[in-house]
């Protein structure tokens, strides 16, 4: 049992150690890429419509929910106590600060961060990242780097879209089942949220990117065997950006409160 | 020359590599041989510094590459070729991209000269017109031939093959073997290739290594390997089930 917990926090330090490293190098190639004036930003693109753009229709109907569901609620409750013009702005804020960035994230590295551990996963039992270094091209630099941006930007995008849809499926609600206006939604909105609110839910959104990013491409770097190693890199990668984003997301939350509490208000 | 010199590889407890020594001189073909999982591969990925020894040292040129930093072994690599196992295309890039990989990466070739140059690759080794096809649209021969025209792109001077024949049919073998032939012929490359195909072997060697054990066993021209006294290598190219030599 000793054995066992010296071991597997032996191999979590091993990883955590690995994840940062590769972390560094993605930030180095970066810099080191734009001061050359080498940064594919083809292959950033490329990665970027893949990420976000194939994603929208997942994200959008995950945000239309949401918003909707979330209106079915409260917005009966909020009414029973004569607060509905509340409901437009406790959405909202819900939205941002917290559904909008942990719900997109959480489907995107459903969705692209197994993509991509399989990717370079089989990329990586097939000798096509060797061949990469025998063509003297540093896999990082050609591989990491534009995922890596990819993730972070687009989660970015995402978030902000994922709010907008969200609102609108609460609406769509709230004046059809809950008998509110557009107009007293809409003012409700305005009058609750901050910019702060949105700015919170994006950092964190970038924050979640940047680590399905960076956990999807070490899972397929450190694929090993054959198509069942692809399939547990895969399903590792899925599991462990989750985690580590509903860790990351209270400190986080905690930080930009503590930050918003002290130079905001 | 390359020079490997007392070259020790472990994976976890298991030793693949024990003291390895061998020279390869320039413009030399060297075959090393040897049975299936000995850690020929892995000697390979050693000299073109994929992988670093545990200790010992691999010599190009009089340089310990076991000591370069990355800048002077991506300068090592452009002047090398490698031709792997699988082939390693990149499936998102078409022949063309893939032959064009390290031309576009490392030269200032306009777009017209490199898909000249692809399609001369291509042509040399018999796969005219394939250049826009993807590497799930080519048979296994195919692609092995689409990985030494990427190998030969940059015309290195030294190139490895990991079991060039390996999956090919006696035609597409002599072909390969052929087109090796000619490419020392015509640029003086240093080839070193990996294989258990002794057909191919004995058409395309100067010389002749055999690994076993983690060691090279026996090392000569092809004569001198056929007549060879060492029970190992007469075990080897007679493909003897019993003898010294045990299955891994």
């Amino acid at each position: 049992m000793t054995n066992y917990i010296e071991k597997t926090l032996k191999d979590s330090l091993d990883a955590i150690g690995k994840v940062s490293i590769l972390f560094l190098q993605t930030i180095y190639w970066t810099f080191h890429n734009l001061k050359t004036g080498r940064f594919a930003f083809g292959n950033l693109i490329e990665q970027m419509s893949r990420i976000g753009v194939d994603s929208l229709l997942m994200v959008a109907i995950t945000g239309v929910s949401t918003g909707a569901v979330l209106v079915v609620q409260i917005g009966y409750q909020f009414a029973q106590m004569g607060a509905q013009s509340y409901v437009g702005g406790v959405v909202a804020l819900s939205m941002a600060r917290e559904l909008a960035p942990i719900l997109t994230s959480i489907v995107v590295a459903g969705r692209v961060g197994s993509a991509i551990a399989a990717e370079l996963g089989t990329m990586k039992i097939t000798e096509q990242i060797d061949a990469l270094e025998t063509m003297a091209t540093n896999p990082v630099e050609y591989l990491v780097v534009p995922r890596f941006w990819g993730c972070t930007i687009m989660l970015f995008m995402l978030t902000i879209f994922t709010n907008v849809v969200g609102m609108i499926g609460g609406s769509i609600v709230a004046v059809n089942q809950i008998g509110l206006t557009l107009v007293s939604f809409r003012d409700s909105i305005l009058h609750m949220l901050q910019i702060q609110d949105l700015m919170g839910g994006l950092i964190k959104a970038t924050v979640f990117g940047s680590i399905i990013g960076v956990i999807g491409c070490y899972k397929g770097f450190t694929t090993e065997g054959g198509a069942e190693g692809v399939g547990q890199s895969t399903t590792s990668a899925v599991v462990v950006s989750i985690m580590l984003i509903l860790a990351v997301n209270y400190f986080l939350t905690v930080g930009i409160n503590n930050f918003c509490v002290a130079y905001l208000q | 020359m390359i020079i490997a010199s007392n070259v020790h590889k472990s994976f976890g407890p298991k030793k693949v590599l024990k003291g390895v020594n061998l020279k390869i001189y320039d413009g030399e073909s060297l075959v090393i041989l040897g049975p299936s999982g000995c850690g020929k591969s892995v000697l390979l990925k050693h000299i073109i510094g994929l992988m670093k020894p545990d200790s010992g040292q691999v010599i190009i040129d009089g340089e310990d590459i076991t000591r370069f930093d990355q800048k002077r072994l991506d300068a090592l690599r452009m002047r090398m070729g490698m031709l792997f196992q699988s082939a390693a295309l990149f499936d998102s890039l078409n022949v063309e991209e893939n032959i064009a990989f390290g031309l576009r990466r490392h030269t200032t070739l306009t777009h017209r000269a490199i898909h000249h140059l692809v399609s001369e690759k291509l042509e040399l080794v018999g796969l005219p017109g394939t250049n826009f096809l993807m590497p799930s649209e080519l048979s296994g021969g195919m692609r092995k031939r689409v990985g030494l025209a990427r190998a030969i792109a940059m015309e290195p001077e030294i190139i490895l093959y990991d079991e060039p024949t390996t999956g090919l049919d006696p035609i597409m073998t002599s072909a390969i073997d052929e087109l090796h032939l000619s490419l020392k012929e015509r640029l003086g490359v240093t080839s070193i290739v990996v294989t258990h195909d002794l057909k191919s072997a004995y058409r395309v060697c100067d010389r002749i290594a055999l690994h076993y054990g983690g060691q090279i066993v026996e090392i000569g021209t092809r004569e001198e390997i056929i007549n060879s006294p060492n029970p190992v290598v007469q075990q080897f190219i007679r493909g003897e089930a019993q003898g010294p030599m045990t299955l891994l």
